[in-house]
């Protein structure tokens, strides 16, 4: 480290733009199928790669602006909470772990929530992205839901919750299995409030985060290929001593297996969340030129009389 | 047969050459010695019970985290069914979801504590190969937690008071579980705890397994046996994942705050129910009796309180744990 490293560089970074031209943020590789994806393609794409159709992993910057009217929005304050409650310390210090995943994704922690319009409608989303710490439930996880719920139900809107997590914050013991009831009654607030309560899973869902509110939703909306379960596959495999069947907890199996009401791919999940939405809060529908308004395949022919 | 942890090493000496005096003492050898005893063997004893009972009441008074753990598990422990047998009259189980099947490993029921009729839920462990197989080791499927949804929503209907009784290791991870929906279940079986309007009463008599023991726990009052722990994963699950390595579970077991002692201050259980010396397996009846105690007086407290406002404090208790306020 010297004075070129520290202070030149940087500045001649400055100079050119926060991030440099190279192959790395011109093409992407594909998780899914190995393929190097044009970075512009991707984008447009949301994120899904347009040769195998895999959804990758996306943040809550990216969610807001896909799911918001032109991507406006207004963040939620997230609640104060002890931080480090229980000291922990593993190989590395907790607190320590905290502050690298706050500088590495500038987020304070997994769960960000805004307010603003989907189609038209006054929202509430809430993201919980895995790139915080694997979006596991702590004490600002759980505070920020139900601060979040709250704000809905004061405001009376809808509430979309968009998940990714590996489930409970272990470094915060029981103060992170604390957080299914203390969630499950921000869940209550909504049902009681009359506000439809929607939750989209994405890869992957487990845990603690499953095994309570994002289990709960009105109606459950998963991306094709997202992992969800209550135990992870390796902890399964360690106690039957198997090998788990193909597609074993890929929201496919979830479908099959009557666990969610759809799986919608990223590109429709905007128009199915208005859809819904619209139908449970009876709402008209919104007014565009794609037939989106009409009678399920039979756009101009009469309405069959409704069998008694 | 007395099982005896590793750390008891020390009590079991004590007790094998207790034991060997005995026999001696009653002839039952041919050795010369046991003819011509060298001193008064009714007094050794003595003296070796005096000194076993010090060393028990000396370990038990400093367990670490981790020998909790492993007295919150032992085999000898009281289970769901002493607690059932000491405590409730006219118990009649009631068995299964409705949906699916019959799980054994929740136990529910309804039955009369103390003479108030009451409903009841809890994990059963068994206590030799076959319950232990018959219980599944107290390790639920979603039967199990749509069971007790079925049967919290009647104690909500009827009026009755519930008590759990905590005691798993986890929900099973499994196959059919997972194929069955096990997350779903777990948090309806939560959510159906926070609705009940009637005195909720939850006590961990021995381990309380993250999600699926949280999925009977959620009540108004939360009680803890002194050896008991409660924890969001074993302290081994946690050792292989943070640690990399299962051989740290004692550290994990210290580092999450598991005990009962620990979780009373930090405010997350209602109060400890002390044991007998030496653990409740040592006094497995009279164990059972005193957390009997403990129950009857909080459903005592609580039952002055209108139905909708029991709901909405056991509410608050959850919107408030682990808050700046009570932190």
């Amino acid at each position: 480290m010297n004075w070129i490293t520290n202070f030149v560089r940087p500045r001649i970074k400055g100079l050119m733009g926060s991030k440099s031209i190279t192959s790395d943020t011109l093409w992407k590789k594909c998780s899914g199928c190995g393929e190097m994806v044009f970075h512009r393609d991707l984008i447009a794409a949301h994120n899904v790669c347009p040769r195998c159709q895999h959804h990758m992993r996306i943040g809550a910057k990216d969610r807001f602006t896909h799911l918001f009217d032109d991507g406006a929005h207004e963040k939620l304050p997230s609640p104060d909470v002890p931080q480090d409650p229980l000291r922990f310390r593993d190989d590395k210090r907790y607190a320590d772990r905290l502050k690298e995943y706050r500088t590495k994704t500038g987020l304070n922690d997994a769960l960000v929530a805004a307010r603003g319009m989907l189609d038209g409608l006054p929202v509430v989303i809430a993201v919980q992205s895995f790139e915080f710490m694997g979006g596991s439930l702590g004490l600002a996880a759980g505070a920020g839901l139900v601060a979040a719920m709250r704000t809905a139900v004061a405001e009376k809107r809808p509430f979309i919750l968009v998940v990714s997590s590996g489930g409970a914050r272990m470094q915060e013991g029981i103060f992170s299995l604390m957080q299914m009831p203390r969630t499950t009654v921000g869940v209550d607030m909504l049902n009681e409030a009359g506000l439809p309560y929607i939750v989209v899973l994405t890869d992957p869902t487990t845990g603690g985060v499953s095994a309570s509110y994002a289990m709960l939703g009105d109606v459950q909306i998963a991306e094709p290929g997202a992992l969800i379960g209550f135990s992870g596959p390796r902890v399964i495999e360690q106690t039957i001593r198997e090998r788990l069947p193909e597609g074993f907890q890929r929201a496919e199996y979830l479908l099959a297996h009557g666990m969610l009401d759809m799986i919608v791919h990223r590109r429709e999940l905007k128009d199915t969340l208005s859809r819904v939405l619209r139908l449970l809060l009876k709402q008209p529908a919104p007014q565009r030129g794609n037939g989106y308004a009409k009678p399920n395949g039979a756009a101009e022919a009469a309405q069959p009389a409704p069998r008694a | 047969m007395n099982v005896f942890l590793d750390f008891e090493k020390p009590i079991a000496d004590l007790e094998g050459k207790i034991e060997e005096l005995r026999q001696l003492g009653s002839g039952k050898t041919d050795d010369e010695a046991a003819r011509n005893p060298p001193v008064n063997v009714e007094e050794e004893i003595a003296r070796l019970q005096a000194k076993s009972s010090q060393a028990v009441a000396d370990i038990y008074a400093r367990l670490s985290p981790w020998q909790k753990a492993q007295v919150a598990r032992h085999p000898g422990r009281p289970h769901f069914s002493d607690y059932i047998r000491g405590l409730i009259a006219d118990f009649t189980p009631l068995a299964g979801d409705r949906l699916y099947g019959e799980d054994k490993a929740i136990v529910t029921g309804l039955g009369r504590f103390r003479g108030r009729p009451v409903a009841l839920v809890g994990q059963e462990k068994g206590n030799d190969t076959k319950s232990r197989l018959l219980h599944n080791f107290g390790m639920a499927m979603p039967e199990g937690y749509r069971k007790v949804q079925r049967l919290i929503e009647m104690a909500n209907r009827f009026g009755l008071p519930v008590i759990s009784l905590v005691d798993t290791a986890g929900a099973y991870p499994g196959i059919g579980a997972e194929e069955r929906g096990q997350a779903e279940a777990i948090a309806r079986s939560t959510q159906a705890c926070l609705s009940l309007k009637t005195p909720f009463v939850a006590t961990i008599i021995g381990e309380g397994g993250s999600g699926g023991a949280v999925a009977i726990a959620a009540a108004n009052r939360v009680y803890m046996l002194e050896h008991s722990i409660y924890s969001v994963i074993s302290p081994e699950g946690c050792a292989s994942i943070l640690w990399h390595k299962s051989d740290k579970a004692a550290d994990a077991a210290a580092a999450m705050k598991i005990t009962a002692q620990d979780l009373l201050s930090i405010k997350v259980i209602d109060g400890i129910i002390p044991e007998p010396v030496g653990g409740a397996h040592r006094a497995p009846e009279r164990a059972v009796q005193v957390a009997g105690d403990t129950i009857e007086r909080a459903l005592n407290e609580l039952s002055g309180h209108p139905a909708e406002e029991l709901k909405r404090l056991r509410r608050e208790k959850y919107l408030q744990i682990g808050t700046l306020e009570t932190a």
